[in-house]
């Protein structure tokens, strides 16, 4: 049997509750997109309800503690097919056992839905570190992301509580969507074709006069704080890892 | 005018580069005034240079002018290089700036001594009393206690930043006596017993009063140059044990000496920085605060130099074969931490599972321990069945066979005259 689901968390908690009222055998957890039909296995679109998903929501709310709920929604973050998998056998290896199991590493799901979920933080906190402001004209201040995974939606508190006295706009142009800062709270914005080519290729036009000096202080800054002698490219790389250096204004 | 600051920057940025505390964790402070900025308690890297340090702080002197003559400093008296001094506002623009832009974590602030001590403390007061009163700025601030100031200034300073230090700079009271003859430890012990007394102060204060204001709640730290005047690695990790039980060190800073000077009590210039046994060293302290080993056990009388080929847990090990084979699913936490291969997260990991079932090799592997370095130190259920006892160099040579370090490649540069 292969479900077939839409991709978002809603879609995948409604598969966990179809699954508890059916119980196939065999059954595979897929997404519309890789979803390939297959002549000799039935297979079953899950239509999203809301009820439904809200029902999985709360018991997961009653069986996991704090840090293993954030661990679930970073896994489903990381939008890779097999952590949808995953995360479906680690609900149903929790719901089947009346215990906590969530201690148990030696279960491979346990172990896989921990190690997205360290994917997903770690991308995350690159982000945090990772983001370069740059100022525009009229004061706001802007960046474009194209993180591997979908983080937008944990870094918001942290620039939000941090950036609370500038306005500022962190864009996804992988996924087509962005946050944006007003003083007061954040928005969720989505802009057309023509203003995202904007932002990305006009990025100097549009920038403060004084955007040139900061950057250039930082760059000589960057210089002057390196020590020559103990040159070690390989940390370097492995700490500040190649995709990522398109962000960085030291870098340029 | 942005020349000018530009050559201030690239001239104090240097200067201050050889101070190698960059962390930016342990401070929680909160954005509630509007401001900018905020604590992280577990602190951002926000790049990294070319030789693998993080730049989290912007980390400059407030000037390089300085009346002492210390042998192994960049910036002493006697030393003919570019001097130059920021203005306060020059610091504080340049620190908000740089904040905006989340290109830092915050600012480090330090300063070559001019005048005299508390001419100098003063200077850095005022940088930050702006910072947070006129800017409102919230981010991390570390500031370096200049030694032999007065107690009321660094007492209001503490007010404000989020973490204090002071360096020892040589490891032993002999050391710095020979290439530093104005300084001494008791002006840095001083400082870091005043501060902690009123960290502890402040702590007992919020207990009872909740609106009692933070006292260096990123604590204190120190450095030592390592390298630069003939210390084993006993004498510099004994002084390093005792400063963070005195005085509740966050951490102790080793800097392997990079020739700056011709002086002939300091190592040659060209000579390469002793990077292998800072990272030995770095290793050994990490053991000391996160795995439970008392010093005395990785350093003493008969082992007072730590083995450059392999690191010292190994070599713990390997000098205590007794205490192995170690089964995983019976021993208790501490053991699983002092075995070769298995780190913190592992060991937490094991812990946990094993009550779920005993644990298999593979198991062992997809939790992460590196079962090459630890099987010969382990059993656990499916373990091959052990017919003889290895010496620890048999052992020893086994694992070099089998790791490649990251060393190795230096070696063999050295050994290139051109």
């Amino acid at each position: 049997m292969i479900y077939v689901f839409d991709g978002s968390l809603e879609g995948l908690l409604t598969a966990v509750f179809e699954y508890h009222e059916r119980r196939p055998s065999n059954l595979i957890l897929t997404t519309a997109e890789c979803y390939q039909p297959d002549v000799f296995t039935a297979s079953h679109r899950i239509d999203n309800d809301p009820e439904k998903a809200d029902r999985v929501w709360k018991a997961l709310n009653r069986k996991l503690s704090a840090t293993w709920l954030r661990r679930f929604y970073c896994a489903y973050l990381s939008e890779i097919p097999e952590a949808f998998r995953d995360l479906f056998e680690f609900c149903r290896y929790i719901f089947s056992n009346p215990s906590d199991v969530t201690q148990n590493y030696g279960n491979p799901h346990v172990l896989a839905v921990a190690g997205y979920a360290r994917k997903v933080e770690r991308e995350k906190h690159r982000m945090e570190a990772f983001i370069r402001f740059q100022q525009s004209s009229d004061g706001l201040f802007y960046c474009g992301i194209d993180p591997d995974f979908n983080v937008i939606p944990l870094i918001m508190k942290h620039f939000k509580d941090r950036y609370a006295d500038q306005s500022w706009v962190i864009y996804d142009y992988k996924r087509h969507y962005g946050i944006y800062y007003n003083l007061d709270k954040v928005e969720e914005i989505c802009l057309n074709q023509e203003e995202e080519k904007n932002l990305k290729l006009q990025r100097d036009k549009i920038t403060s006069e004084q955007e040139p000096l900061y950057a250039a202080l930082w760059k000589d800054y960057f210089k002057s704080t390196n020590i020559k002698a103990r040159k070690n490219t390989k940390l370097h790389v492995r700490h500040v890892p190649r995709r990522y250096w398109k962000y960085l204004t030291e870098k340029e | 005018m942005s020349e000018r600051i530009r050559e201030k920057l690239s001239i104090l940025a240097d200067a201050a580069k050889y101070d190698v505390s960059c962390s930016s964790s342990g401070s929680k402070r909160k954005n509630d005034n509007k401001g900018l900025g905020n604590g992280h308690s577990s602190g951002i890297c926000h790049t990294y240079t070319e030789d693998g340090r993080c730049v989290s702080l912007l980390k400059i002197l407030l000037t390089n002018h300085c009346i002492f003559d210390c042998a192994y400093c960049v910036s002493r008296k006697s030393n003919d290089i570019e001097r130059a001094a920021f203005t306060v506002d020059e610091v504080v623009q340049l620190t908000m700036n740089f904040y905006r832009r989340n290109y830092i974590e915050g600012l480090f602030l330090s300063s070559g001594i001019f005048k005299n001590a508390d001419f100098t403390m003063e200077r850095l007061l005022k940088v930050v009393k702006k910072l947070r009163l006129e800017e409102r700025y919230n981010g991390y601030i570390h500031l370096k206690t200049i030694p032999g100031a007065s107690e009321e200034l660094v007492r209001e300073a503490g007010m404000y930043v989020d973490r204090m230090s002071i360096n020892l700079e040589m490891p032993t009271e002999a050391g710095l006596k020979l290439l530093a003859p104005d300084k001494s430890h008791q002006e840095v012990i001083k400082p870091l017993g005043d501060v902690q007394r009123q960290i502890i102060q402040f702590k007992e204060e919020k207990k009872v009063i909740k609106s009692v204001p933070q006292f260096v709640p990123a604590g204190q730290s120190t450095q030592m140059v390592i390298g630069a005047t003939p210390e084993t690695d006993k004498d510099i990790m004994h002084t390093a044990a005792e400063f963070y039980k005195n005085f509740s060190l966050r951490r102790v800073y080793y800097s392997g000496y990079i020739p700056i000077s011709t002086d002939n009590r300091l190592p040659l210039l060209g000579t390469q920085p002793p990077l292998i046994r800072e990272n030995r060293l770095y290793q050994t302290d990490w053991l000391m605060r996160f795995y439970g080993f008392h010093v005395n056990e990785l350093l003493n009388d008969a082992n007072p130099h730590l083995d450059v080929d392999i690191d010292p847990k190994l070599s713990w090990a390997l000098r205590n074969l007794q205490f192995f084979p170690v089964d995983i699913n019976i021993a208790s936490y501490q053991m699983i931490l002092r075995i070769p291969g298995i780190g913190v997260s592992s060991a937490r990991k094991i812990v946990q599972a094993r009550k779920f079932g005993r644990l298999r090799i593979d198991q062992l592997k997809k939790i992460g321990v590196s079962y090459n370095r630890a099987k010969y130190f382990i059993t656990c259920t499916d373990s091959p069945p052990m017919f003889r006892d290895y010496q620890a160099t048999q052992i020893k040579s086994f694992i070099l066979a089998e790791s490649q370090s990251k060393y190795l490649k230096n070696d063999i540069q050295q050994l290139n005259l051109f």
